[in-house]
Parts: C-alpha cells; structure tokens; sequence
C-alpha cells in the first residue's frame, strides 16, 4: 500500500463482505419458500425476504465500489485522498441508514414502514429495487454525494489516468441516473419507463465503466502489461458498453405501454450488448498472457479472469437468450430472466469487487503483495465452489423458466401459473441445493482472511 | 490491437459514441413521451387508479407478484388479472379479502392486508386500468 489513506477501503470491504452473507442467507430462505411455500409465513413473507436480498445486494455492491474506489483512486492520482475522514464518516452514516432499512424491512410491515417514513410526502417506495423509504434514498444520495467530492477532489489535486477518469464517470453516472427513483408518476407506464433509467442504465450503462476501469487497474497491477496498452482495451470496451447499452434500454420497452418502434431499436442493439462483455474476456486473457511478470496474488489473478469470463456468460449470452422481441414475447418476467439476473449479477458486479478486495486486502492487512499460500488456496477453493454453483443455479432456473414458457405460455392448452409452478418444482429444488453450495463456497471465502495469517507470503514462481 | 490504433482514437469513439448514443436515447424518450397517450391508457387515471397504485406499491405487491411481466416470480402476472377474472373487479376484491392470515400449510399465500372495503376498489381500479394498457398484445394468452 504507498499511502496511508487507502486504508479507509478496509471497513468498506468488511462491511461488504458481511452484508454478502446476509444476503445469501436470504437467497437460501427465498429458494426455500419456493418449495415450501409456507416457509417463514408470515412471518417473513416473500416479498419481504426478497427485498432484503437484492436490497442488501446492492447496498454491498455500493459499499465494494466505494472500498474499490478509495483504494484505487489515491494510487492512480499518487497522492493521499482528500479526506479520510470524511470517507469514514460516510461509511458509518451509510452502514447504519442500510442496517436500520434492513431491520425496518424485518420487523414491521412495509405498509407501516412506508406510514412511518412519510412515504406520502414524496412517494417513492414499493417498486421493485427502490423498495428503500424516501428518507433512506436521500442518505444514498448524501453520501453518494460526498464521496464523489471526495474521490473528484483527490482526482483533481493528483495524476489523472484514463482509468481513474472512466471510474469516475462510471460513479457520477451512478449517481446522477439513481435521482430518477424519486421520480414516481401516477402514470404506470411512465412510472416503469423511467425505473429502468436507474436500473438499466445503472447495471448494463455506468456499472460497466465502474467494472472495466477497476478490472484495468488489478490487471496493470498484476501483469505488468503496459498501462497504454490495457487504457486502450479500456476506452474501447467502455465505449461499445454505452454505444449498445443506451439505445438497448429498449429492450425492457416491448410490452410496458410504450411504442411498438422500442421492439426493433432495442432487439437491434440490446442484441450488440454482448460485444463489451465478450471484448472484457478477451482483454482478462490476453492482458495475463502478455504478462510481464508472475504476480504471487494469483487468487486475484484467478477472480479477474474469473468475472471476465462470467459477465460475459451472464449478462452476455444468457442476456442475449431472451432479449429478442419475437422471443422476449414468451420469456418476459418467466425464470429465464431470473436465470439472466443471477449470474450477470455474479459474474460482472459481484466477482469484480471480490477481485479488487482480492488484490487490495492483503496489501491493506500489511502484506508486500499477497497473502500466504495457504490463504490463496482456500480462497480459490471458494472462487470455484461460488462460481459452479452459480453456474448450476443458472442452469437449473433456466430450465425451470423454457418449461415455464412452454407450459404457461407457449403450448395450444396454456395452464395457469400455480400449475406450471408446482409442475417445474423439482428444478427448484435442485437450484436450492446449488445455493446451499455457494453458501459453504461463501463461508470458505470468508475463512481465507482467518486462515494462514502468520505464514509467510507467497512468493512469485518464476 | 495494432500500433496505428492509439488510445486517444479509442478514447474519442468512447466520448463521440456515448455522446451520440445518449441524444439518439433522449430523442426516443421525446418522441416515446409525445406518442404515450396513444397507450398508456391515461383517460382511465382516475383518482382511485392512483390510489391503487399507491397501495400496491406501500405493500410491496412487486415483491412477489410481476406486473407487465415487471417484477418478482412467485406469484401470478397481475396485468391482465382483472380480464383472467372474468372482467370483474369483485372476483379480485374477493381474492384479497379472503386470504387466510396464517397462510395455508405448505402451500405459497398470499398475506391478508385487511384492506377496507374502500382500498380493495381501489387496488381493483388501479389493475383494471393496467389490464387496459397497450402492451402490443402481451401476454402471449389469459394465463399471463
């Protein structure tokens, strides 16, 4: 680590780490009552399981940017950040404002929790993703808000690089484009059409920059390939990322109210979007073969390839399988786009904060460049555990969800959802057993930062 | 990639494309914006359809139900519910009203909301209005 203020990543990616858990834990619950239907009824109904478990899901992806960036930004401008202080404070302010929604979310009704929170006075709550009060959203916004001042400040007053300047822009971009969830017409399809100004926009527009300028700087750190050279791959990926990604907001404009004219402008260039995540892999490859060097972190190694390979998978080809209009007729809001949102979740956002932890944490725990071997191993076991069984659960929801289709849908005598539900049950609980997997991988990564801590570092092989 | 292909070429596609791409995007949105009254079915926004909607949004009905294929996957699509029941907006004031508060034994539930009679027309009005959307003839059959 080459200044002290890059340290503040390390709550950041404590805290993002714990809420990981807690959000697979629910995952495991909600695979569950999928088979069970009245597990935890009504206690924990559901619908309220499941707003904690993507709710958490992005809180944490938040906290793993925010950590990634505070880390990163001090070392690619080569000056102390702005204000640590700051950056601390901001952490606190976010972890209790996300713990005290969570609880909210758990121990009350979300009709008494809308009540409580003044809802009334700017309604935003209840629509899928921006389940937070309004009040839990302004902090979002505040401390959004300080942190980049924070990060932008330390930009300005240091080196500017293209990656930390595409990193930037990627968080602006967040920000900016998460303002439109206080907008909430009475007007439904209005009301869906700029919902998906935060979630598209977010997840397949500026996350993209957020994920490719962070995998560019693990990947200059450990393979020694020179900076020009990773900067170009950087521009050029990011740019087919916004050039597809922007008009492809169409593809989630087919069947809301909007005019028919979205089903070609977003089939055409929704069907592109698989080109910058196909470009990432190719450029994970190429940059590690090209290595200059052995770098001993090899687990961060591993989890950079890892998430290149994965986002494409995910949000690439299982994106690709449905956003055809002719075939988004069938598979709209089946399984088939919950198979799409599991692993392009885990490959792009997920296994790209889990490379930059990879590769920071040793560094901020006090190691030269990596933890000790054993460490690694363990934290590549759970690299793979993880990753296969997110792999298996993507395959299993996908078969549940061409079943779905068929049976619900597609077939001359279409049956009715609870029918075709009990009929797939046997993919659902295969899928729960795949998640229970991936908690024992979840686990066994949360082991590796316990486990080995006085051997000596692994050392490059030569 | 080759030599005569430099980063600052590449950095210019990514701000001259972003660019273009976001205006063409803000020009969909002015013209999808012009052209919504033809389909959203804005005559019928009465001030029940609105307060429906606000009530399915302050219990989180999304959390478990999709609307417009919009939404979680445990439960039934409830955009074209109202015409699934028959027309009949008392078929699904019937439905919420009688949901068992316990659940049923091993079987999904939906959770009884002990709505008012009043709410229950309401979150009647507000999925009549959305069956009557334009959706290009979504979903594929009455199933949804």
């Amino acid at each position: 680590m080459n200044y002290q203020s890059q340290a503040v990543a390390k709550p950041y990616f404590m805290a993002a780490i714990g809420l990981f858990v807690g959000q697979i834990l629910f995952g495991v619950i909600l695979g569950l009552q999928y088979v069970v239907g009245d597990f935890l009824f009504p206690e924990i109904p559901f619908n309220v399981a499941r707003m904690v478990h993507t709710n958490l899901l992005i809180v944490w992806l938040l906290f793993g940017f925010m950590g990634s960036a505070y880390y990163l930004i001090p070392e690619e401008s080569e000056t102390e950040l702005w204000s640590p202080k700051l950056a601390l404070a901001m952490f606190w302010i976010f972890l209790v404002a996300g713990a005290l929604t969570i609880v909210g979310y758990l121990t009350v009704p979300y009709a008494t929790l809308a009540q409580i929170t003044g809802n009334d006075l700017l309604p935003t709550m209840g629509r899928e993703f921006l389940e937070q009060p309004t009040i839990t959203k302004i902090g979002i916004v505040v401390v959004a808000l300080a942190f980049i001042l924070n990060i932008g400040l330390t930009v300005l007053k240091g080196r500017k690089t293209a990656v930390s300047l595409v990193l930037l822009i990627g968080l602006v971009g967040l920000a900016v484009f998460f303002l439109f969830s206080f907008y909430n017409p009475e007007n439904l399809v209005r009301d869906k059409f700029y919902w998906w100004f935060v979630v598209h926009l977010w997840v397949e527009g500026v996350w993209e920059l957020i994920l490719g300028s962070l995998l560019a700087f693990v990947l200059i750190k450990t393979t020694g390939v020179d900076r020009e050279v990773i900067e170009k791959w950087l521009y050029v990926i990011i740019a087919m990322s916004l050039i597809t990604g922007l008009i492809g907001t169409g593809h989630h404009f087919f069947w809301i109210g909007t005019p028919e004219y979205w089903q070609w402008w977003g089939s055409i260039f929704s069907a592109m979007e698989p080109i910058p995540f196909f470009m990432m892999t190719l450029f994970a490859f190429n940059m590690v073969n090209r290595r200059r060097r052995n770098h001993p972190n090899q687990a961060a190694v591993l989890w950079a390839l890892g998430t290149g390979v994965m986002a494409f998978l995910g949000a690439g080809v299982w994106g690709f399988l449905h956003t055809l209009a002719p075939v988004n007729y069938y598979t709209h809001g089946t399984q088939i786009t919950a198979a799409h949102g599991h692993m392009a979740f885990y490959g792009a956002y997920v296994m790209i904060v889990l490379t930059m932890i990879s590769y920071a944490m040793p560094l901020i725990r006090g190691r030269k460049e990596a933890a000790s071997r054993k460490s690694q191993v363990v934290e590549m076991w759970s690299f793979w555990l993880m990753t296969i069984s997110m792999v298996f659960i993507t395959l299993f929801l996908t078969a549940a969800g061409v079943l779905q289709t068929y049976l619900q849908r597609y077939t001359d005598t279409p049956m009715s959802f609870m029918v075709v539900q009990d009929k797939i049950e046997i993919f659902y609980w295969l899928r729960e057993g795949a998640g229970l997997v991936f908690l024992v991988g979840l686990l066994l990564y949360v082991s590796s930062f316990f486990i080995g801590q006085n051997e000596p570092e692994e050392t490059a092989k030569v | 990639m080759s030599e005569t292909f430099t980063k600052s070429m590449a950095r210019n596609i990514f701000y001259g494309g972003s660019t273009f791409f976001f205006l063409l995007l803000l020009a969909l949105t002015f013209d999808t914006e012009s052209s919504l009254h033809e389909s959203d079915n804005r005559e019928n926004l009465t001030e029940q359809v609105a307060h429906g909607k606000r009530l399915w949004e302050e219990n989180n009905c999304i959390g478990c139900h999709t609307l417009l294929g919009e939404g979680a996957y445990f439960a039934p699509e409830l955009g074209n519910v109202y015409k699934r029941f028959g027309n009949s907006k008392e078929a699904i004031m019937g439905f919420i009203k009688s949901r068992p508060v316990d659940g049923i034994p091993g079987r999904r539930s939906m959770p009884q909301f002990n709505f008012t009679d009043e709410e229950l027309n309401a979150v009647a009005e507000f999925l009549k209005y959305a069956s009557e959307i334009n959706t290009q003839n979504w979903p594929p059959n009455i199933q949804g």
